[in-house]
């Protein structure tokens, strides 16, 4: 499903909790190039809400937000 | 919104309890992360949230407060379960238990996102807490009529 999406960044949000997975993916956002998409792997459940409130909030896109196992991985695109 | 159109978020921090400092440093690093313009007005007893461990105090009371309300921000103890010190100790072994940083971390951290740190000018001249105290990062001492401002453009505002 993802296999074909080409990742920029891969982003280890294991252990961390809220606010900081939403923090990290903000603060990494701008080391990938307009367009560029970032990994993120939390597992933090608040997180699944978070990261995509966060997008919303600055204009970013979630192109895919599950759960795999014990842990919840995200695909976010940098839109500007 | 502030001038570059961003949100922005105003907080009065009047609380130096351990609880009310988590929920008012992660409400605004959160902020910051999705693009907010925060600024964060601590007064009264929230002052040693932005102070370095140093002794403060010129008159008698001022130094008395000093002795008994010092240290920084690590010294901060729950509102509930005090127990002279013991609760801030349980809190503090059950939120690293569970890999929640420490409230000084998340201030560095608000420090690093560029939140907007203000001392109330009128609390630190009563509580004899000068500039010099405060941790790098926090702005010069403003009013409540700068507060005023800030908040009247501001999306959310919140007193803690």
């Amino acid at each position: 499903m993802s296999d074909d999406i080409k990742v920029d960044l891969e982003l280890d949000l294991k252990g961390l909790l809220c606010p900081l997975p939403m923090v990290r993916v903000s603060q990494n956002i701008t080391n990938v190039p307009v367009g560029g998409v970032i990994r993120a792997v939390a597992t933090d459940p608040g997180a699944m809400a978070d990261i995509p409130a966060w997008a919303q909030s600055t204009g970013n896109e979630i192109m895919s937000a599950g759960k795999e196992g014990s842990e919840f991985v995200f695909l976010v695109k940098r839109v500007k | 919104m502030d001038e570059n159109g961003k949100k922005s978020l105003a907080m009065v921090v009047m609380s130096g309890d351990m609880d009310k400092l988590f929920g008012a440093f992660i409400i605004a690093n959160g902020a910051a992360a999705m693009g907010m313009d925060v600024t964060m007005f601590f007064t009264f007893w929230g002052l040693r949230a932005i102070k370095k461990n140093v002794s403060t105090g010129k008159t008698f009371f001022g130094r008395m407060l000093g002795a008994m309300y010092g240290g920084d921000i690590m010294k901060a103890n729950p509102s509930k379960f005090s127990f002279g010190g013991l609760g801030r100790w349980m809190f503090g072994k059950m939120m690293g238990g569970h890999n929640v940083q420490k409230l000084s971390e998340m201030r560095d951290l608000a420090v690093e996102l560029g939140v907007n740190m203000y001392g109330c000018q009128m609390s630190m001249d009563v509580m004899e807490i000068p500039q010099e105290a405060f941790i790098d990062g926090v702005k010069e001492p403003v009013g409540v009529g700068f507060f005023l401002l800030k908040a009247q453009d501001a999306e959310i505002q919140l007193f803690i």
